[in-house]
């Protein structure tokens, strides 16, 4: 199958997708050599990302090998997850500064 | 390898050949661009700072300015002051002077308004115009390279072709002797540690994370969750989630080169390879920074389409989104969207990229320069209008 996303580092728990993908579609994401497939539960935009494994709520989402973000809600495979299920964890001046600490 | 540039007096080589007409506060807008209108060969920057500002913002526009007017792709310079302003436009002139070039200053109240000071400054400029179109292009080194290094108006395909290609050209200007500015501190946030791993030593990396401490605190004095003001509405739409996401992908620009120094917004590095600057990610204050600094060309990669350029210095625009290099090709100088389809290798990328830099460079005009769309330009300020 053609791969119609990626996955850029083996620990990240998301993918990017390289074109768009209707809810029920397969994503076809690729690792190096490696490829993975499941279907999307939603529509993923292009350049949009979904996840390749299930995520816990305040799990860190993973990108490039690096923290993105934590989860602010359980996310599942195949799952859009961008602003609505992902926060940011820097420049947080809504946060006090023990809240900011702690996370 | 080569380009063909302008030899400066002070061993500067630039890309371009203008009479730079600077206004030196807000107010001296209307005129700086009345005579760039007039005389063909001379460009206006205009901005919206230089009075009722604290010392510490007037201090870097006076030091931005000085490094506008030093910028090789300038032959000489025109300083249009209104005459009653908080720049120190002597100290611009002076520092202006000492690169051997000619700088004229023309305050409009002492020559009587706008019609006055427009028919002298045309005048004035014209015959600036004359001698420096006697210069001619010669054959530079590479090493002579200055280029600065932005992205804008991201999306995910930023951090998967454009960037991490953009790095692998720093690379061989590096290589080559010559120097890459990196700014645009905000979008080092998240992925600092690995920008400071990048560092020649433990204190410069030190330097980095300062910077990077600094202006996240600025974001978070405002007391909000900044998303939304980075990543922007637009980086959002794209795709980027969160700052630490859009950070990653752009310090790919960087490539796997060894930062060498970090300096201030607008100041003018003395040492070559790659440097950092302060300064925000936003356009008209990033562009501006980068010409202060001296860069001769720059290569600003983008995911949805930016267009904006800069009046004196080439702005290339380089895609990895094929529906941009599509929809916006009248704005995109190049697309490197095949890497992300696999049709064309990530070093090949890279070199083209270099190629077209050392073209430009030599006087291939781009996008930004043909269709005019360059004017919209600021100085970096952190403190109240007051």
């Amino acid at each position: 199958m053609i791969r119609n996303a990626i996955i850029i580092d083996p620990e990240d728990n998301i993918a990017t997708v390289l074109r768009d993908i209707a809810a029920g579609g397969d994503v076809v994401a690729g690792c190096g050599d490696e490829v993975v497939t499941f279907p999307a539960l939603q529509d993923i935009p292009f350049g949009h990302k979904v996840a390749v494994r299930a995520v816990a709520e305040g799990e860190t989402i993973l990108k490039y090998g690096a923290v993105i973000g934590a989860a602010s809600t359980g996310i599942e495979r195949g799952a859009h997850a961008h602003v609505h299920n992902v926060v940011s964890l820097r420049g947080r001046g809504d946060l006090n500064p023990e809240q900011e600490a702690n996370q | 390898m080569s380009f063909k540039g302008y030899r400066r007096a002070n061993g500067g080589v630039g890309t371009r050949n203008f009479v730079g007409l600077l206004a030196t506060v807000a107010c001296a807008n209307e005129v700086a661009q009345g005579i760039a209108n007039q005389v063909k060969g001379t460009v206006a920057f205009t901005h919206q700072q230089g009075c009722c500002q604290t010392p510490p913002d007037l201090q870097r526009v006076t030091r931005t300015l000085s490094g506008l007017g030093c910028n090789p792709n300038l032959a000489s310079v025109i300083l249009i002051s209104l005459g009653c302003e908080g720049t120190d436009v002597e100290e611009v002139a002076r520092a202006i002077a000492e690169t051997g070039k000619r700088v004229e200053i023309l305050p409009i109240q002492e020559n009587g308004g706008l019609a006055k000071t427009l028919a002298k400054g045309s005048l004035l400029a014209q015959q600036m115009v004359m001698e420096a179109s006697s210069l001619e292009r010669e054959v530079c080194d590479d090493s002579e390279l200055v280029i600065g290094l932005k992205c804008g108006s991201s999306d995910t395909t930023s951090g998967l072709a454009p960037n991490p290609a953009l790095g692998l050209a720093v690379e061989r200007v590096v290589a080559a002797g010559g120097t890459a500015v990196m700014g645009e501190v905000t979008e080092f946030i998240g992925a600092e540690h690995i920008l400071a791993g990048q560092a020649k030593d433990e204190a410069t990396g030190q330097r980095i994370l300062d910077l990077v401490e600094r202006m996240e605190n600025r974001a978070k004095a405002a007391g909000v969750d900044m998303r939304g003001g980075q990543p922007t509405p637009g980086n959002i739409k794209g795709g980027l989630t969160t700052i630490e996401e859009k950070s990653l992908g752009a310090i790919a620009k960087a490539g796997k080169a060894i930062v060498q120094d970090v300096y201030e917004y607008g100041e003018r590095p003395t040492v070559k390879g790659l440097v950092v600057m302060d300064s925000p990610g936003r356009e008209p204050e990033l562009l501006t920074g980068m010409a202060a600094a001296g860069c001769t060309v720059i290569v600003f990669t983008t995911g949805r389409g930016a267009p904006q350029g800069f009046p004196f210095v080439p702005v290339i625009k380089v895609t990895g989104n094929q529906h941009t290099w599509e929809n916006m090709v009248d704005h995109m100088d190049m697309s490197v969207h095949e890497v992300i389809e696999g049709t064309e290798s990530m070093p090949a990328a890279g070199d083209r990229i270099y190629d077209t830099v050392l073209s430009v460079a030599s006087g291939k005009v781009t996008k930004a320069e043909v269709s005019g769309y360059v004017k919209a330009m600021d100085i970096y300020v952190t403190g109240p209008v007051i």
